[in-house]
């Protein structure tokens, strides 16, 4: 029975000036390239949005809120690469801009909902009994509620805007992560070394920060992943019903609400170029997550 | 298997009641007094009797616990209160709005399925080749790809379309009319929320139909219908596929959730009138004896589904055997 954590991959060293935990950590990451293009395309996807949205300030060519109404709903050019709205705003740096909102409400609900599912999930397995029956109980209930439906319904009593956002996201993923790693956790409990490290008179909080949390990562990690995907796409969706994020924060479902329909016909970039952002984001972490998933869970590969 | 089926049945009055616990909370939630945002958000001034009054007519001058069964009786008899933003009965507005949606929702399932099953088989058969490479992309890009953008992106297309072809630019009706008075119309008013939805779930079901034939195809009992020479076609069809599929079945349960997410974006993008539409808008205008009615009905109609979908899997795979 392997207890190593399945990221770690065993390379037999090669002479090279790095120091032997960063060699492994960047053979690894090259491996996981080699053996996962789609993966490391999704990976490319993410990085650039990533950077994007880090430095948004430095890159974007206009204020993202900034109106010139000497240039309204301007098509593509030299001047304005993906061309303005209807408000004359600059859609490359709109764009730009969103990918910032878009990232930070992705994963502040992923981590947020990921620890939390984790830290019940876990705990729900360990301790079992009573409190595994309620708990599950109450995440059935939670289950129940569509991710949007349950989303809609927070925002309905809390009000949109970015925090109440990320609230309304989290909240239903939450018991979806819960879910999974409590099934993970539940295997792990019964390997003999889990009773071998209680005969050893280890204390709840060490069984499970040390030999339980480290063989539920590989799990917790690909709902990390998804999770980012899917908040996004829920966040965008919330915007563009004008329940989400509120103007003058720019965000690529609020893009759309404006004025995409109204404009269809004369200037469909103000229709195309948001979406394309949010459809090729989501799309990135899809392949991410999913190379993730065969690249740590050998038992799912090919599948 | 009759003990399973009473167990699953019986399972479904906690899930609804928790569901109702919950719903009934996040209503109190609301900050504020509901009385006051309600008399305030026409803007006149009020008094502490309105308010009174208003509290009486609500019943929330009530005990809690009282609160919570007059509101889970309600339901159970089909009284559901009067919408706060029109004032007419929640069940007569939802009643008029609930034809689309159904329509919408059916018909991307019957879409996402014929597009699904034959590519997901096709994937799996020609695993790790160009075909599969295509089939698999195309599935992820469904599910990236936000359900109203893809609407938008069809409204675009039809428009430039008809506009390049009848020198007019035309858009599909957005009254609604049965079937079967016109079809036509029925038709091109629902054939385009129906893809946008069925290509997310096409992609769902995509997925699960190349992993389950995947796993099927490498049985030892395929391998025995090849040896004894049986004809490709046959070995995949009646031996494969039908085993394959039983986990796909599943699938549309869960499925359910994710249609009425896309419907609720979908119709507003096409201006349809349906459920989802209305829950946006009772969201907006703050009307919540209709959210809470609809949030109920929603999770009840999504209960339901997986309740039968458990029991229809119970009866095709006999290799289930429950206690």
């Amino acid at each position: 029975m392997t207890i190593a954590a399945p990221t770690s991959y065993t390379i037999p060293a090669i002479a090279d000036d790095l120091p032997e935990i960063r060699r492994s950590l960047w053979r690894s990451a090259w491996i996981f390239c080699r053996r996962q293009p789609l993966g490391t395309f999704g990976m490319v996807i993410v990085i650039i949005m990533a950077i994007a949205g880090l430095s948004a300030e430095w890159i974007a060519p206009y204020s993202p809120t900034a109106n010139d109404f000497s240039a309204m709903t301007e098509p593509p050019s030299w001047a304005h690469w993906l061309g303005t709205d209807q408000f004359g705003r600059d859609q490359l740096s709109r764009i730009i801009y969103g990918a910032r909102t878009a990232l930070i409400v992705g994963f502040s609900c992923a981590i947020i909902a990921s620890l939390s599912g984790m830290v019940l999930g876990v705990g729900s397995a360990y301790f079992g009994g009573r409190l595994d029956l309620y708990l599950q109980g109450v995440l059935d209930v939670v289950m129940a509620f569509p991710l949007i439906i349950m989303a809609l319904a927070v925002v309905a009593i809390f009000g949109t805007g970015v925090h109440n956002v990320i609230f309304a996201i989290t909240i239903p993923l939450i018991p979806r992560c819960a879910r999974v790693l409590r099934s993970s956790a539940l295997a792990i409990r019964e390997v003999p070394y889990i009773d071998a490290a209680r005969a050893c008179g280890f204390g709840h909080r060490r069984i499970i920060l040390r030999h339980m949390v480290p063989n539920v990562v590989a799990p917790f990690l690909i709902l990390l992943t998804a999770f980012v995907g899917q908040a996004i796409l829920a966040e965008a969706s919330l915007s563009y019903l004008g329940l989400g994020v509120q103007e003058p924060v720019p965000a690529w479902g609020l893009m759309l609400q404006g004025g995409a329909e109204e404009y269809a016909s004369t200037a469909p970039w103000i229709a195309v170029f948001p979406g394309l952002a949010i459809a090729l984001t989501v799309f990135g972490f899809s392949l991410f997550g999913d190379a993730l998933r065969d690249a740590l869970d050998p038992k799912l590969r090919d599948r | 298997m009759y003990r399973y089926i009473i167990k699953r049945i019986l399972l479904v009055i906690p899930t609804l009641l928790g569901a109702a616990a919950l719903v009934f909370l996040l209503m109190r939630l609301i900050p504020g007094d509901i009385c006051v945002v309600r008399l305030g958000s026409g803007g006149g001034t009020f008094d502490e009797r309105a308010v009174a009054a208003c509290h009486a007519q609500l019943g929330l001058d009530r005990p809690m616990v009282l609160q919570f069964v007059d509101f889970v009786w309600g339901f159970v008899r089909g009284d559901f209160g009067i919408s706060m933003w029109s004032g007419k009965p929640v069940l007569t507005e939802i009643a008029a709005r609930f034809p689309v949606s159904l329509e919408i929702a059916i018909m991307a399932v019957v879409v996402a399925t014929i597009i699904a099953i034959p590519l997901g088989t096709l994937s799996a058969l020609k695993q790790n080749s160009p075909i599969d490479f295509v089939i698999r992309v195309v599935s992820i890009a469904g599910l990236a790809t936000p359900s109203f953008w893809l609407g938008i992106l069809f409204i675009l297309a039809i428009l430039n379309i008809s506009q390049s072809a009848f020198g007019a630019p035309w858009m599909p009706p957005i009254d609604y009319v049965p079937i079967w008075q016109d079809p036509l119309r029925n038709l091109s008013m629902v054939v385009f929320p129906a893809l946008t939805v069925g290509y997310r779930t096409s992609a769902v079901t995509m997925r699960m139909t190349r992993s389950a034939m995947l796993e099927v195809l490498r049985e030892d009992y395929i391998r025995t219908a090849r040896a004894k020479g049986l004809v490709e076609h046959l070995i995949i069809n009646r031996h494969a596929l039908k085993n394959a599929l039983l986990p796909v079945v599943t699938l549309i349960g869960i499925e359910a959730a994710f249609l009425i997410g896309g419907l609720v974006v979908t119709e507003q993008v096409f201006n349809l009138n349906g459920i989802g539409r209305l829950f946006v808008q009772s969201v907006q205008n703050q009307d919540y004896t209709m959210t809470q009615a609809l949030v109920m009905l929603v999770v009840a109609a999504f209960v339901l589904t997986n309740t039968v979908v458990d029991l229809l899997y119970a009866w095709l795979d006999p290799r289930i055997r429950y206690g």
